[in-house]
């Protein structure tokens, strides 16, 4: 029997929810509470917006155009962890990092690396290239001398391939011992940008 | 098979979950409610069970954070019978405020199920699974909240 009481019950008032400002809140006071283990947000760099990604232990993912956002987030999600939200304020030390970096008035990063998703000799290549300083550059073979296997040169390029935070960790500095630019993540147009801005190639 | 990003279920069910606290609390407890629950099961996510109902889940909590505010507002010394406080809801209040008054009045099992039933429309069947009770529990509780209510309400309204 459907009376005048339950007609007044399908009635309920809506309410007005505004989603974006509850997902900022909630992102804000997930970090305070220390319950956000993957945080992100963009940064408008020269070579395109790029979405930084942080841990509590650090920068975890840095990532060019390109890949969907989404496809990354459940990346992390699976392999980091699945408290994982849009929290761009957890990203401002990197970003303003990148900002000087981009304006010439930095030359090396000082944000800790959350390496977990790099294991075995990827992660020893990439370790190696993180020491190659500003305006410096190396090769293939040097890389995979450096991190242990003179010869896994082309096994160093796979891994400097997947480097999860490019720029921070700087592939873009190592090159094919007869002078060649090799590959990069992002394009070899953004390789080329990031040489000149070191003063590595003629911009 | 993993947990997916905990924003998605943010995106996905926050709507729903706040008209469902919208009719539990009222207009102006309903997105602090909101938050409360989600800062809840974002605090037990990483131990969920992968192949859990995370829409049922997420009602459990809204409806665990819903009790407790009722149970707050029952308390208050300034609360009226009906257990809202009218100097803490200067929101407008709707029309038919009194019946929802009402309906959060109702012992909490049966003001959840009355929602389920009679604002989104669903079967008794679903209404269990939301609540983690079996479709027969479902259906009793509305019914129960129902005769409740309409004793409550006078007749010519």
């Amino acid at each position: 029997m459907t009376d005048d009481l339950e007609r007044r019950l399908t009635e309920a008032p809506a309410g007005d929810l505004d989603l974006e400002r509850l997902r900022a809140t909630l992102a804000e006071r997930a970090g305070e509470a220390g319950l956000l283990d993957v945080a992100y947000g963009t940064y408008d760099s020269p070579l395109g917006p790029l979405t930084v990604f942080v841990t509590p232990r650090g920068l975890v993912r840095l990532s060019y155009p390109g890949e969907p956002v989404e496809a990354q987030v459940d990346e992390l999600a699976a392999t980091i962890s699945p408290r994982v939200m849009a929290a761009p304020t957890r990203t401002d030390d990197v970003r303003r990092q990148l900002d000087a970096y981009f304006a010439g008035s930095r030359t090396s990063f000082d944000v800790p690396i959350d390496w977990r998703l790099v294991r075995g000799f990827a992660n020893a290549v990439l370790r190696a290239t993180a020491r190659i300083p500003f305006g410096g550059i190396s090769t293939y073979r040097e890389i995979a001398a450096e991190a242990g296997s003179p010869n896994a040169y082309r096994a160093a390029g796979n891994a400097l391939g997947s480097n999860p935070v490019p720029i921070v960790v700087p592939c873009h500095r190592v090159l094919h011992a007869g002078g060649g630019l090799g590959g990069y993540t992002g394009g070899l147009d953004r390789k080329r940008y990031l040489l000149a801005l070191e003063g590595v190639l003629e911009a | 098979m993993h947990l997916p990003p905990f924003e998605t279920l943010i995106d996905a069910h926050a709507t729903e979950l706040h008209r469902f606290l919208v009719a539990r609390v009222g207009p102006t407890e309903a997105e602090d409610c909101l938050q409360e629950t989600f800062m809840s099961a974002l605090r037990a996510y990483p131990r969920l069970r992968h192949d859990a109902n995370l829409r049922a889940w997420l009602y459990t909590i809204a409806h665990r954070k819903a009790t407790d505010v009722v149970r707050r507002a029952m308390r208050r010394p300034s609360s009226s019978l009906d257990g809202i406080d009218p100097a803490a809801s200067p929101a407008p209040v709707a029309a038919d405020d009194g019946l929802w008054a009402d309906v959060r009045a109702l012992p909490p099992k049966q003001a959840a199920a009355v929602v389920h039933r009679f604002v989104f429309d669903l079967a008794f069947a679903e209404i269990g699974q939301r609540m983690g009770t079996s479709e027969e529990a479902a259906r009793r509780s509305v019914h129960e909240g129902l005769t409740k209510l309409r004793r409550r309400i006078p007749h010519d309204r």
